[in-house]
Protein backbone atom coordinates (compact mmCIF):
# COMPACT_ATOMS: atom_id res chain seq x y z
CA UNK A 1 0.00 0.00 0.00
CA UNK A 2 2.93 2.26 0.72
CA UNK A 3 4.02 2.08 -2.88
CA UNK A 4 0.64 3.07 -4.23
CA UNK A 5 0.43 5.99 -1.86
CA UNK A 6 3.79 7.16 -3.12
CA UNK A 7 2.59 6.94 -6.68
CA UNK A 8 -0.40 9.14 -5.98
CA UNK A 9 1.83 11.63 -4.24
CA UNK A 10 4.28 11.71 -7.09
CA UNK A 11 1.43 12.09 -9.55
CA UNK A 12 0.30 15.21 -7.69
CA UNK A 13 3.66 16.82 -7.51
CA UNK A 14 4.67 15.98 -11.03
CA UNK A 15 1.51 15.72 -13.13
CA UNK A 16 3.59 15.19 -16.29
CA UNK A 17 5.93 12.75 -14.71
CA UNK A 18 5.96 10.15 -17.47
CA UNK A 19 9.46 8.94 -16.54
CA UNK A 20 8.28 7.19 -13.40
CA UNK A 21 5.15 5.61 -14.87
CA UNK A 22 6.61 2.29 -15.96
CA UNK A 23 8.43 1.79 -12.68
CA UNK A 24 5.33 2.81 -10.76
CA UNK A 25 3.30 0.22 -12.59
CA UNK A 26 6.00 -2.33 -11.94
CA UNK A 27 6.06 -1.46 -8.24
CA UNK A 28 2.30 -1.77 -8.12
CA UNK A 29 2.50 -5.18 -9.78
CA UNK A 30 5.20 -6.48 -7.48
CA UNK A 31 4.07 -4.72 -4.34
CA UNK A 32 5.24 -5.93 -0.96
CA UNK A 33 2.18 -8.03 -0.21
CA UNK A 34 2.55 -9.93 -3.50
CA UNK A 35 6.24 -10.56 -2.92
CA UNK A 36 5.50 -11.60 0.66
CA UNK A 37 2.96 -14.22 -0.45
CA UNK A 38 5.42 -15.34 -3.11
CA UNK A 39 8.16 -15.86 -0.52
CA UNK A 40 5.90 -17.29 2.17
CA UNK A 41 2.88 -18.85 0.49
CA UNK A 42 -0.06 -19.46 2.85
CA UNK A 43 -2.04 -22.70 2.81
CA UNK A 44 0.42 -24.48 0.60
CA UNK A 45 -0.09 -28.24 0.46
CA UNK A 46 -2.69 -30.88 -0.29
CA UNK A 47 -5.93 -32.02 1.33
CA UNK A 48 -6.91 -35.67 1.18
CA UNK A 49 -9.37 -36.18 -1.64
CA UNK A 50 -11.99 -37.31 -1.03
CA UNK A 51 -13.43 -35.73 1.03
CA UNK A 52 -11.75 -32.67 -0.54
CA UNK A 53 -12.60 -31.80 -4.10
CA UNK A 54 -9.82 -30.41 -6.23
CA UNK A 55 -9.11 -28.98 -9.64
CA UNK A 56 -5.98 -28.34 -11.61
CA UNK A 57 -5.35 -25.08 -13.40
CA UNK A 58 -2.83 -25.13 -16.19
CA UNK A 59 -1.60 -22.58 -18.64
CA UNK A 60 -0.07 -24.44 -21.57
CA UNK A 61 1.57 -21.30 -22.96
CA UNK A 62 3.66 -20.44 -19.93
CA UNK A 63 3.56 -23.70 -17.99
CA UNK A 64 2.08 -22.23 -14.80
CA UNK A 65 0.34 -25.01 -12.93
CA UNK A 66 -1.80 -25.02 -9.78
CA UNK A 67 -3.98 -27.53 -7.99
CA UNK A 68 -6.57 -26.18 -5.58
CA UNK A 69 -8.09 -28.44 -2.90
CA UNK A 70 -11.25 -27.44 -1.04
CA UNK A 71 -13.22 -28.99 1.80
CA UNK A 72 -16.82 -27.83 1.85
CA UNK A 73 -18.85 -28.41 5.04
CA UNK A 74 -22.46 -27.57 4.39
CA UNK A 75 -22.15 -24.28 2.53
CA UNK A 76 -18.86 -23.32 4.14
CA UNK A 77 -15.30 -23.71 2.84
CA UNK A 78 -13.79 -25.28 5.95
CA UNK A 79 -10.33 -25.72 4.46
CA UNK A 80 -8.44 -24.88 1.29
CA UNK A 81 -4.90 -25.58 0.11
CA UNK A 82 -2.95 -25.34 -3.11
CA UNK A 83 0.12 -26.85 -4.75
CA UNK A 84 1.88 -25.98 -7.97
CA UNK A 85 4.58 -23.92 -9.54
CA UNK A 86 4.79 -20.80 -11.60
CA UNK A 87 5.54 -17.11 -11.50
CA UNK A 88 5.23 -14.81 -8.49
CA UNK A 89 1.88 -13.53 -9.70
CA UNK A 90 0.23 -16.92 -10.11
CA UNK A 91 1.56 -18.26 -6.82
CA UNK A 92 0.80 -15.13 -4.79
CA UNK A 93 -2.67 -14.94 -6.25
CA UNK A 94 -3.31 -18.53 -5.15
CA UNK A 95 -1.93 -17.85 -1.68
CA UNK A 96 -4.00 -14.65 -1.27
CA UNK A 97 -7.05 -16.49 -2.54
CA UNK A 98 -6.82 -19.29 0.00
CA UNK A 99 -6.45 -16.76 2.79
CA UNK A 100 -9.46 -14.83 1.55
CA UNK A 101 -11.99 -17.64 1.04
CA UNK A 102 -11.08 -19.95 3.91
CA UNK A 103 -14.02 -20.04 6.31
CA UNK A 104 -16.28 -18.23 3.84
CA UNK A 105 -19.42 -19.65 2.26
CA UNK A 106 -19.39 -21.04 -1.26
CA UNK A 107 -21.56 -18.12 -2.33
CA UNK A 108 -19.06 -15.65 -0.87
CA UNK A 109 -16.20 -17.45 -2.64
CA UNK A 110 -18.07 -17.28 -5.94
CA UNK A 111 -18.66 -13.58 -5.38
CA UNK A 112 -14.92 -13.13 -4.79
CA UNK A 113 -14.16 -15.03 -8.01
CA UNK A 114 -16.45 -12.68 -9.93
CA UNK A 115 -14.98 -9.62 -8.24
CA UNK A 116 -11.41 -10.67 -9.06
CA UNK A 117 -12.39 -11.30 -12.66
CA UNK A 118 -13.84 -7.80 -12.82
CA UNK A 119 -10.83 -6.29 -11.05
CA UNK A 120 -8.39 -7.87 -13.48
CA UNK A 121 -10.23 -7.86 -16.78
CA UNK A 122 -13.15 -5.41 -16.42
CA UNK A 123 -13.14 -2.36 -18.63
CA UNK A 124 -13.38 -0.23 -15.51
CA UNK A 125 -12.36 -0.93 -11.96
CA UNK A 126 -15.16 -2.40 -9.84
CA UNK A 127 -17.10 0.03 -7.59
CA UNK A 128 -15.24 1.16 -4.47
CA UNK A 129 -17.50 -0.96 -2.26
CA UNK A 130 -16.51 -4.08 -4.19
CA UNK A 131 -12.83 -3.08 -4.09
CA UNK A 132 -13.02 -2.63 -0.34
CA UNK A 133 -14.64 -6.04 0.07
CA UNK A 134 -11.56 -7.59 -1.51
CA UNK A 135 -9.27 -6.85 1.43
CA UNK A 136 -5.69 -7.89 0.69
CA UNK A 137 -6.75 -9.13 -2.73
CA UNK A 138 -6.79 -5.56 -3.94
CA UNK A 139 -3.02 -6.01 -4.19
CA UNK A 140 -3.71 -7.86 -7.44
CA UNK A 141 -5.03 -4.66 -9.00
CA UNK A 142 -1.62 -3.84 -10.43
CA UNK A 143 -1.86 -6.85 -12.74
CA UNK A 144 -4.50 -4.99 -14.82
CA UNK A 145 -1.78 -2.97 -16.51
CA UNK A 146 0.11 -6.07 -17.62
CA UNK A 147 -2.18 -7.72 -20.11
CA UNK A 148 0.21 -10.65 -20.64
CA UNK A 149 0.15 -11.41 -16.92
CA UNK A 150 -3.61 -11.32 -16.23
CA UNK A 151 -3.90 -15.03 -16.95
CA UNK A 152 -1.24 -15.70 -14.30
CA UNK A 153 -3.37 -13.98 -11.66
CA UNK A 154 -6.65 -15.59 -12.69
CA UNK A 155 -5.36 -19.16 -12.86
CA UNK A 156 -5.95 -19.99 -9.18
CA UNK A 157 -9.43 -18.50 -9.33
CA UNK A 158 -10.41 -20.56 -12.34
CA UNK A 159 -9.13 -23.63 -10.50
CA UNK A 160 -11.16 -22.73 -7.40
CA UNK A 161 -14.24 -22.20 -9.52
CA UNK A 162 -13.72 -25.62 -11.13
CA UNK A 163 -13.08 -27.32 -7.79
CA UNK A 164 -16.31 -25.87 -6.35
CA UNK A 165 -18.20 -26.97 -9.45
CA UNK A 166 -16.63 -30.44 -9.33
CA UNK A 167 -14.72 -30.09 -12.62
CA UNK A 168 -11.24 -31.56 -12.47
CA UNK A 169 -9.27 -29.42 -14.87
CA UNK A 170 -9.19 -25.95 -16.32
CA UNK A 171 -6.87 -24.33 -18.77
CA UNK A 172 -6.21 -20.64 -19.33
CA UNK A 173 -4.37 -19.04 -22.21
CA UNK B 1 38.54 -17.34 -23.61
CA UNK B 2 39.89 -13.83 -23.00
CA UNK B 3 37.27 -11.24 -22.05
CA UNK B 4 36.15 -9.45 -25.20
CA UNK B 5 37.15 -5.87 -25.82
CA UNK B 6 34.42 -3.27 -25.81
CA UNK B 7 34.68 -2.82 -29.54
CA UNK B 8 33.95 -5.16 -32.41
CA UNK B 9 35.92 -6.00 -35.51
CA UNK B 10 36.73 -2.76 -37.34
CA UNK B 11 35.06 -4.01 -40.51
CA UNK B 12 31.68 -4.01 -38.80
CA UNK B 13 29.95 -0.73 -37.97
CA UNK B 14 27.04 -1.70 -35.73
CA UNK B 15 25.74 1.87 -35.45
CA UNK B 16 25.47 2.09 -39.23
CA UNK B 17 23.79 -1.31 -39.45
CA UNK B 18 21.23 -0.30 -36.81
CA UNK B 19 20.17 2.54 -39.10
CA UNK B 20 18.99 -0.10 -41.56
CA UNK B 21 16.38 -1.37 -39.07
CA UNK B 22 13.67 1.24 -38.51
CA UNK B 23 12.10 -0.63 -35.58
CA UNK B 24 15.28 -0.38 -33.52
CA UNK B 25 14.47 3.31 -32.98
CA UNK B 26 11.42 2.27 -30.94
CA UNK B 27 11.15 3.55 -27.38
CA UNK B 28 9.48 1.47 -24.71
CA UNK B 29 8.17 4.05 -22.28
CA UNK B 30 11.20 6.18 -21.67
CA UNK B 31 13.71 3.48 -22.56
CA UNK B 32 15.21 2.75 -25.93
CA UNK B 33 14.13 -0.68 -27.11
CA UNK B 34 16.72 -3.39 -26.50
CA UNK B 35 15.57 -6.25 -28.66
CA UNK B 36 16.97 -9.55 -27.41
CA UNK B 37 14.25 -11.87 -28.68
CA UNK B 38 15.84 -12.54 -32.02
CA UNK B 39 15.60 -16.31 -31.75
CA UNK B 40 11.82 -15.93 -31.66
CA UNK B 41 11.74 -13.54 -34.60
CA UNK B 42 14.32 -11.18 -36.05
CA UNK B 43 13.64 -7.57 -37.06
CA UNK B 44 13.52 -6.45 -40.68
CA UNK B 45 15.95 -4.18 -42.50
CA UNK B 46 14.61 -1.40 -44.69
CA UNK B 47 15.76 -3.44 -47.72
CA UNK B 48 13.18 -6.14 -46.89
CA UNK B 49 10.39 -3.72 -46.05
CA UNK B 50 11.04 -1.82 -49.28
CA UNK B 51 11.21 -4.96 -51.42
CA UNK B 52 7.81 -6.14 -50.17
CA UNK B 53 6.31 -2.69 -50.52
CA UNK B 54 7.77 -2.16 -54.00
CA UNK B 55 6.41 -5.51 -55.10
CA UNK B 56 2.88 -4.61 -54.05
CA UNK B 57 3.19 -1.08 -55.41
CA UNK B 58 4.57 -1.99 -58.82
CA UNK B 59 4.69 -5.68 -59.66
CA UNK B 60 1.88 -7.64 -58.05
CA UNK B 61 -0.29 -10.11 -59.94
CA UNK B 62 -0.84 -13.84 -59.65
CA UNK B 63 2.04 -15.90 -60.91
CA UNK B 64 2.49 -18.61 -63.52
CA UNK B 65 -0.90 -18.38 -65.18
CA UNK B 66 -1.22 -14.85 -66.43
CA UNK B 67 -0.43 -13.86 -70.00
CA UNK B 68 -0.04 -10.23 -69.08
CA UNK B 69 2.80 -7.92 -68.13
CA UNK B 70 2.32 -7.87 -64.36
CA UNK B 71 1.95 -11.63 -64.08
CA UNK B 72 5.22 -12.04 -65.94
CA UNK B 73 6.89 -9.52 -63.59
CA UNK B 74 5.59 -11.28 -60.47
CA UNK B 75 6.49 -14.71 -61.82
CA UNK B 76 9.99 -13.54 -62.61
CA UNK B 77 10.47 -12.01 -59.15
CA UNK B 78 9.15 -15.16 -57.45
CA UNK B 79 11.38 -17.45 -59.53
CA UNK B 80 14.38 -15.22 -58.92
CA UNK B 81 13.72 -15.41 -55.18
CA UNK B 82 14.01 -19.18 -55.42
CA UNK B 83 17.33 -18.84 -57.24
CA UNK B 84 18.57 -16.56 -54.45
CA UNK B 85 17.50 -19.06 -51.78
CA UNK B 86 19.13 -21.96 -53.65
CA UNK B 87 22.39 -20.06 -53.81
CA UNK B 88 22.12 -19.17 -50.12
CA UNK B 89 21.80 -22.85 -49.20
CA UNK B 90 24.19 -23.97 -51.94
CA UNK B 91 21.49 -26.30 -53.25
CA UNK B 92 22.32 -28.04 -56.52
CA UNK B 93 19.20 -26.66 -58.22
CA UNK B 94 16.54 -24.04 -57.40
CA UNK B 95 13.75 -26.62 -57.83
CA UNK B 96 15.06 -28.32 -54.68
CA UNK B 97 13.86 -25.31 -52.67
CA UNK B 98 10.15 -25.43 -51.89
CA UNK B 99 8.53 -22.28 -50.54
CA UNK B 100 6.49 -23.06 -47.44
CA UNK B 101 5.10 -20.98 -44.56
CA UNK B 102 8.03 -21.68 -42.30
CA UNK B 103 10.20 -24.40 -40.79
CA UNK B 104 7.14 -25.89 -39.09
CA UNK B 105 5.32 -26.38 -42.37
CA UNK B 106 8.47 -27.71 -44.02
CA UNK B 107 8.84 -30.37 -41.33
CA UNK B 108 5.15 -31.21 -41.49
CA UNK B 109 5.43 -31.61 -45.25
CA UNK B 110 8.19 -34.20 -44.89
CA UNK B 111 6.60 -35.96 -41.91
CA UNK B 112 3.33 -36.23 -43.76
CA UNK B 113 4.43 -36.98 -47.34
CA UNK B 114 7.65 -38.84 -46.75
CA UNK B 115 6.20 -40.53 -43.67
CA UNK B 116 3.12 -41.75 -45.51
CA UNK B 117 5.20 -43.19 -48.35
CA UNK B 118 8.04 -44.68 -46.33
CA UNK B 119 7.21 -45.42 -42.70
CA UNK B 120 6.11 -48.91 -41.77
CA UNK B 121 5.25 -50.67 -38.51
CA UNK B 122 8.39 -51.36 -36.50
CA UNK B 123 10.41 -48.57 -38.14
CA UNK B 124 12.20 -46.08 -35.94
CA UNK B 125 12.48 -42.30 -36.10
CA UNK B 126 15.44 -40.78 -34.29
CA UNK B 127 15.12 -37.33 -32.70
CA UNK B 128 17.20 -35.46 -30.11
CA UNK B 129 16.35 -34.04 -26.69
CA UNK B 130 17.20 -30.57 -28.03
CA UNK B 131 14.29 -30.46 -30.48
CA UNK B 132 11.66 -27.75 -30.67
CA UNK B 133 8.12 -29.13 -30.49
CA UNK B 134 7.85 -28.45 -34.23
CA UNK B 135 10.45 -31.16 -34.82
CA UNK B 136 8.84 -33.60 -32.39
CA UNK B 137 5.08 -33.53 -32.76
CA UNK B 138 4.88 -34.01 -36.58
CA UNK B 139 7.03 -37.14 -36.16
CA UNK B 140 4.87 -38.43 -33.32
CA UNK B 141 1.82 -38.14 -35.57
CA UNK B 142 3.65 -39.84 -38.46
CA UNK B 143 4.94 -42.58 -36.16
CA UNK B 144 1.48 -43.15 -34.72
CA UNK B 145 -0.04 -43.45 -38.19
CA UNK B 146 2.57 -45.99 -39.29
CA UNK B 147 3.10 -47.89 -36.05
CA UNK B 148 6.69 -46.64 -35.95
CA UNK B 149 8.68 -45.82 -32.84
CA UNK B 150 10.40 -42.62 -31.68
CA UNK B 151 13.90 -42.77 -30.18
CA UNK B 152 15.90 -39.87 -28.80
CA UNK B 153 19.58 -38.87 -28.77
CA UNK B 154 20.19 -37.58 -25.20
CA UNK B 155 21.92 -34.39 -24.04
CA UNK B 156 24.37 -33.74 -21.23
CA UNK B 157 24.01 -31.07 -18.53
CA UNK B 158 25.80 -28.54 -20.73
CA UNK B 159 23.17 -28.94 -23.42
CA UNK B 160 25.35 -30.87 -25.85
CA UNK B 161 24.23 -34.04 -27.57
CA UNK B 162 25.72 -37.23 -26.12
CA UNK B 163 26.98 -39.07 -29.17
CA UNK B 164 28.83 -41.92 -27.42
CA UNK B 165 25.94 -44.29 -27.98
CA UNK B 166 24.90 -43.00 -31.37
CA UNK B 167 25.90 -46.21 -33.13
CA UNK B 168 23.68 -48.21 -30.78
CA UNK B 169 20.77 -45.87 -31.52
CA UNK B 170 21.38 -45.96 -35.27
CA UNK B 171 20.01 -49.41 -35.96
CA UNK B 172 18.97 -50.39 -39.48
CA UNK B 173 15.38 -49.85 -38.29
CA UNK B 174 16.01 -46.10 -38.13
CA UNK B 175 14.43 -44.77 -41.30
CA UNK B 176 14.74 -41.11 -40.47
CA UNK B 177 16.74 -38.78 -38.28
CA UNK B 178 15.20 -35.36 -37.59
CA UNK B 179 17.72 -33.12 -35.89
CA UNK B 180 18.11 -29.48 -35.07
CA UNK B 181 21.15 -27.62 -36.37
CA UNK B 182 21.09 -25.15 -33.46
CA UNK B 183 19.06 -25.46 -30.25
CA UNK B 184 16.47 -22.69 -30.02
CA UNK B 185 16.38 -22.84 -26.22
CA UNK B 186 20.12 -23.02 -25.47
CA UNK B 187 21.96 -21.99 -28.62
CA UNK B 188 23.96 -25.23 -28.84
CA UNK B 189 25.44 -25.81 -32.30
CA UNK B 190 24.96 -29.46 -33.17
CA UNK B 191 27.69 -31.19 -35.21
CA UNK B 192 25.13 -32.30 -37.78
CA UNK B 193 27.58 -32.99 -40.60
CA UNK B 194 29.22 -35.85 -38.74
CA UNK B 195 25.91 -37.17 -37.41
CA UNK B 196 24.39 -37.12 -40.91
CA UNK B 197 27.33 -39.15 -42.23
CA UNK B 198 26.75 -41.78 -39.57
CA UNK B 199 22.98 -41.82 -40.12
CA UNK B 200 23.47 -42.29 -43.85
CA UNK B 201 25.71 -45.26 -43.11
CA UNK B 202 22.64 -47.14 -41.84
CA UNK B 203 20.48 -45.88 -44.67
CA UNK B 204 18.49 -43.29 -42.69
CA UNK B 205 17.14 -40.15 -44.33
CA UNK B 206 18.06 -36.96 -42.44
CA UNK B 207 16.02 -33.79 -41.98
CA UNK B 208 17.80 -30.80 -40.45
CA UNK B 209 15.76 -28.14 -38.65
CA UNK B 210 17.68 -25.03 -39.64
CA UNK B 211 15.33 -22.46 -38.11
CA UNK B 212 17.96 -21.29 -35.61
CA UNK B 213 21.09 -21.90 -37.66
CA UNK B 214 20.36 -19.86 -40.80
CA UNK B 215 20.62 -16.49 -38.99
CA UNK B 216 24.06 -17.37 -37.60
CA UNK B 217 25.89 -20.04 -39.58
CA UNK B 218 26.97 -20.34 -43.19
CA UNK B 219 24.76 -23.05 -44.66
CA UNK B 220 25.87 -25.50 -47.31
CA UNK B 221 23.31 -28.27 -47.71
CA UNK B 222 25.54 -30.19 -50.11
CA UNK B 223 28.46 -30.12 -47.73
CA UNK B 224 26.19 -31.19 -44.85
CA UNK B 225 24.73 -33.81 -47.21
CA UNK B 226 21.36 -33.52 -45.44
CA UNK B 227 18.36 -34.88 -47.30
CA UNK B 228 15.98 -32.17 -46.11
CA UNK B 229 16.63 -28.77 -44.53
CA UNK B 230 13.86 -26.48 -43.27
CA UNK B 231 13.99 -22.85 -42.17
CA UNK B 232 11.76 -19.82 -41.58
CA UNK B 233 12.20 -16.49 -43.33
CA UNK B 234 11.20 -14.35 -40.35
CA UNK B 235 14.13 -15.56 -38.24
CA UNK B 236 16.43 -14.61 -41.12
CA UNK B 237 15.35 -10.93 -41.07
CA UNK B 238 12.73 -11.67 -43.75
CA UNK B 239 8.93 -11.55 -43.63
CA UNK B 240 6.71 -13.84 -41.54
CA UNK B 241 4.70 -16.47 -43.39
CA UNK B 242 7.49 -17.59 -45.72
CA UNK B 243 10.01 -20.35 -45.26
CA UNK B 244 11.89 -22.92 -47.26
CA UNK B 245 12.06 -26.66 -47.36
CA UNK B 246 15.13 -27.85 -49.19
CA UNK B 247 15.11 -31.47 -50.33
CA UNK B 248 17.39 -33.45 -52.57
CA UNK B 249 15.69 -33.60 -55.97
CA UNK B 250 15.88 -37.39 -56.12
CA UNK B 251 13.95 -37.64 -52.84
CA UNK B 252 11.43 -34.87 -53.49
CA UNK B 253 10.56 -36.37 -56.88
CA UNK B 254 9.44 -39.56 -55.18
CA UNK B 255 7.28 -37.89 -52.53
CA UNK B 256 3.50 -37.83 -52.83
CA UNK B 257 1.94 -34.34 -52.77
CA UNK B 258 1.38 -32.68 -49.39
CA UNK B 259 -1.40 -30.24 -50.12
CA UNK B 260 -3.26 -30.26 -53.41
CA UNK B 261 -5.06 -27.68 -55.46
CA UNK B 262 -4.19 -25.13 -58.11
CA UNK B 263 -0.68 -24.57 -59.47
CA UNK B 264 0.55 -28.02 -58.46
CA UNK B 265 -1.36 -30.01 -61.07
CA UNK B 266 -0.59 -30.98 -64.62
CA UNK B 267 -3.98 -32.19 -65.77
CA UNK B 268 -7.22 -32.67 -63.84
CA UNK B 269 -10.21 -34.78 -64.75
CA UNK B 270 -12.74 -36.17 -62.31
CA UNK B 271 -11.23 -39.60 -62.89
CA UNK B 272 -7.58 -38.77 -62.36
CA UNK B 273 -5.15 -35.94 -61.75
CA UNK B 274 -1.50 -35.82 -62.66
CA UNK B 275 0.89 -33.56 -60.81
CA UNK B 276 3.56 -31.14 -61.88
CA UNK B 277 7.21 -31.61 -61.18
CA UNK B 278 9.39 -29.78 -58.70
CA UNK B 279 8.99 -27.38 -57.08
CA UNK B 280 5.37 -26.62 -58.08
CA UNK B 281 4.10 -30.00 -56.99
CA UNK B 282 4.57 -28.92 -53.36
CA UNK B 283 3.28 -25.39 -53.76
CA UNK B 284 -0.48 -25.77 -54.07
CA UNK B 285 -2.45 -22.56 -54.36
CA UNK B 286 -1.20 -19.01 -54.77
CA UNK B 287 2.01 -18.85 -52.76
CA UNK B 288 3.32 -16.06 -50.55
CA UNK B 289 4.87 -14.17 -53.48
CA UNK B 290 5.73 -11.04 -51.52
CA UNK B 291 7.15 -13.17 -48.73
CA UNK B 292 9.50 -14.95 -51.12
CA UNK B 293 10.59 -11.61 -52.56
CA UNK B 294 11.15 -10.22 -49.06
CA UNK B 295 13.13 -13.29 -48.05
CA UNK B 296 15.36 -12.93 -51.10
CA UNK B 297 15.91 -9.28 -50.18
CA UNK B 298 16.94 -10.34 -46.67
CA UNK B 299 19.45 -12.82 -48.07
CA UNK B 300 20.92 -10.19 -50.40
CA UNK B 301 21.15 -7.76 -47.50
CA UNK B 302 23.02 -10.28 -45.35
CA UNK B 303 25.31 -11.12 -48.26
CA UNK B 304 26.22 -7.48 -48.57
CA UNK B 305 27.16 -7.22 -44.89
CA UNK B 306 29.28 -10.33 -45.16
CA UNK B 307 28.89 -13.42 -43.03
CA UNK B 308 32.29 -13.30 -41.34
CA UNK B 309 31.88 -9.76 -40.02
CA UNK B 310 28.46 -10.60 -38.59
CA UNK B 311 29.69 -13.83 -37.03
CA UNK B 312 32.66 -12.07 -35.40
CA UNK B 313 30.41 -9.39 -33.89
CA UNK B 314 27.91 -11.97 -32.63
CA UNK B 315 30.72 -13.97 -31.04
CA UNK B 316 31.87 -10.83 -29.28
CA UNK B 317 28.32 -10.11 -28.02
CA UNK B 318 27.82 -13.63 -26.73
CA UNK B 319 31.14 -13.70 -24.90
CA UNK B 320 30.54 -10.30 -23.35
CA UNK B 321 26.96 -11.09 -22.29
CA UNK B 322 27.94 -14.50 -20.94
CA UNK B 323 30.64 -12.98 -18.75
CA UNK B 324 28.38 -10.17 -17.53
CA UNK B 325 25.35 -12.33 -16.75
CA UNK B 326 27.34 -15.14 -15.19
CA UNK B 327 28.89 -12.64 -12.76
CA UNK B 328 25.49 -11.88 -11.17
CA UNK B 329 25.05 -13.87 -7.95
CA UNK B 330 22.02 -16.14 -8.02
CA UNK B 331 21.97 -16.36 -11.81
CA UNK B 332 22.72 -19.70 -13.42
CA UNK B 333 23.32 -20.08 -17.14
CA UNK B 334 21.46 -22.95 -18.76
CA UNK B 335 23.25 -24.47 -21.73
CA UNK B 336 26.98 -23.96 -21.78
CA UNK B 337 27.92 -25.93 -24.85
CA UNK B 338 31.42 -25.39 -26.17
CA UNK B 339 29.96 -24.44 -29.53
CA UNK B 340 27.10 -21.93 -29.33
CA UNK B 341 25.35 -19.15 -31.22
CA UNK B 342 24.25 -15.92 -29.53
CA UNK B 343 21.62 -17.37 -27.21
CA UNK B 344 21.86 -16.87 -23.46
CA UNK B 345 19.41 -18.94 -21.43
CA UNK B 346 19.43 -18.56 -17.67
CA UNK B 347 17.49 -19.02 -14.47
CA UNK B 348 17.56 -16.95 -11.31
CA UNK B 349 17.19 -18.14 -7.72
CA UNK B 350 13.60 -17.69 -6.50
CA UNK B 351 12.52 -15.62 -9.51
CA UNK B 352 10.37 -17.18 -12.21
CA UNK B 353 11.41 -16.46 -15.82
CA UNK B 354 8.11 -14.66 -16.51
CA UNK B 355 8.73 -12.25 -13.67
CA UNK B 356 12.22 -11.62 -15.04
CA UNK B 357 10.65 -10.95 -18.45
CA UNK B 358 8.14 -8.46 -17.07
CA UNK B 359 10.77 -6.54 -15.11
CA UNK B 360 13.18 -6.44 -18.07
CA UNK B 361 10.35 -5.15 -20.23
CA UNK B 362 9.98 -2.22 -17.87
CA UNK B 363 13.58 -1.37 -18.86
CA UNK B 364 12.72 -1.69 -22.55
CA UNK B 365 14.46 -5.05 -22.83
CA UNK B 366 12.65 -7.73 -24.82
CA UNK B 367 13.52 -11.32 -23.95
CA UNK B 368 11.68 -14.64 -24.04
CA UNK B 369 10.63 -16.51 -20.92
CA UNK B 370 9.27 -20.02 -20.59
CA UNK B 371 9.86 -23.45 -22.02
CA UNK B 372 10.67 -22.19 -25.53
CA UNK B 373 8.55 -24.95 -27.08
CA UNK B 374 11.14 -27.45 -25.86
CA UNK B 375 9.41 -29.11 -22.90
CA UNK B 376 11.29 -32.43 -23.18
CA UNK B 377 14.59 -30.51 -22.98
CA UNK B 378 13.38 -28.51 -19.96
CA UNK B 379 12.33 -31.76 -18.24
CA UNK B 380 15.74 -33.25 -18.94
CA UNK B 381 17.43 -30.21 -17.42
CA UNK B 382 15.10 -30.35 -14.41
CA UNK B 383 13.58 -26.90 -14.91
CA UNK B 384 10.21 -25.60 -16.07
CA UNK B 385 11.65 -22.84 -18.20
CA UNK B 386 14.34 -20.24 -18.63
CA UNK B 387 14.72 -16.58 -19.43
CA UNK B 388 16.35 -16.36 -22.84
CA UNK B 389 18.20 -13.41 -24.33
CA UNK B 390 19.03 -14.01 -27.99
CA UNK B 391 21.28 -11.73 -29.96
CA UNK B 392 21.46 -10.56 -33.55
CA UNK B 393 24.26 -8.68 -35.29
CA UNK B 394 22.47 -5.36 -34.71
CA UNK B 395 22.76 -5.71 -30.93
CA UNK B 396 25.51 -3.85 -29.12
CA UNK B 397 27.88 -4.46 -26.26
CA UNK B 398 26.13 -1.66 -24.39
CA UNK B 399 22.84 -3.52 -24.73
CA UNK B 400 24.42 -6.63 -23.24
CA UNK B 401 25.58 -4.49 -20.31
CA UNK B 402 22.08 -3.04 -19.93
CA UNK B 403 20.73 -6.57 -19.75
CA UNK B 404 23.08 -7.38 -16.90
CA UNK B 405 22.19 -4.14 -15.11
CA UNK B 406 18.47 -4.89 -15.45
CA UNK B 407 19.01 -8.34 -13.97
CA UNK B 408 20.46 -6.64 -10.91
CA UNK B 409 17.22 -4.67 -10.70
CA UNK B 410 15.27 -7.95 -10.77
CA UNK B 411 17.44 -9.26 -7.96
CA UNK B 412 16.91 -6.14 -5.92
CA UNK B 413 13.16 -6.26 -6.40
CA UNK B 414 12.84 -9.88 -5.39
CA UNK B 415 15.77 -9.70 -2.95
Amino acid sequence: MRVRALRVLRGKILPFSIPSTVDDELNELYQDIILDHHRRPRNRGQLPAPPASFAEGFNPLCGDQLTVFVNVDGDKISDIKFTGQGCAISQSSASLMTQQVKGKTVAEARAAIAAIQELLTGENLPPIAVQESLGDLIALKGVRKFVARVKCATLAWHALDAALAGHGKVSTE
Amino acid sequence: MPPPAASTAPAFDVAAVREDFPILATRVGTHPLIYLDNAASAQKPRAVIDAVSEYYAARHANIHRGVHYLSAEATDAYDQARVTVAKFLNAAEPRECIFVRGATEGINLVASSWGRANLRAGDEILLTTLEHHANIVPWQLAAEAAGAKIKVIPVNDRGELILDNLDALLTPRVKLLAITHVSNALGTIVPVREIIRRAHAVGAVVLVDGAQSVPHLRIDVRDLDCDFFAFSGHKLFGPTGIGVLYGKAALLEKLPPYQSGGDMIERVTFEKTTFRGLPERFEAGTPDISGAIGLAAAIRYLDKLGHDALAAHERCLLDHATTAVRAIPGVRLVGEAADKVGVLSFVMDDVHPHDIGTILDSEGIAIRAGHHCAQPLMQRLGITGTARASFAFYNTIEEADRLAAALLKVKKMFG
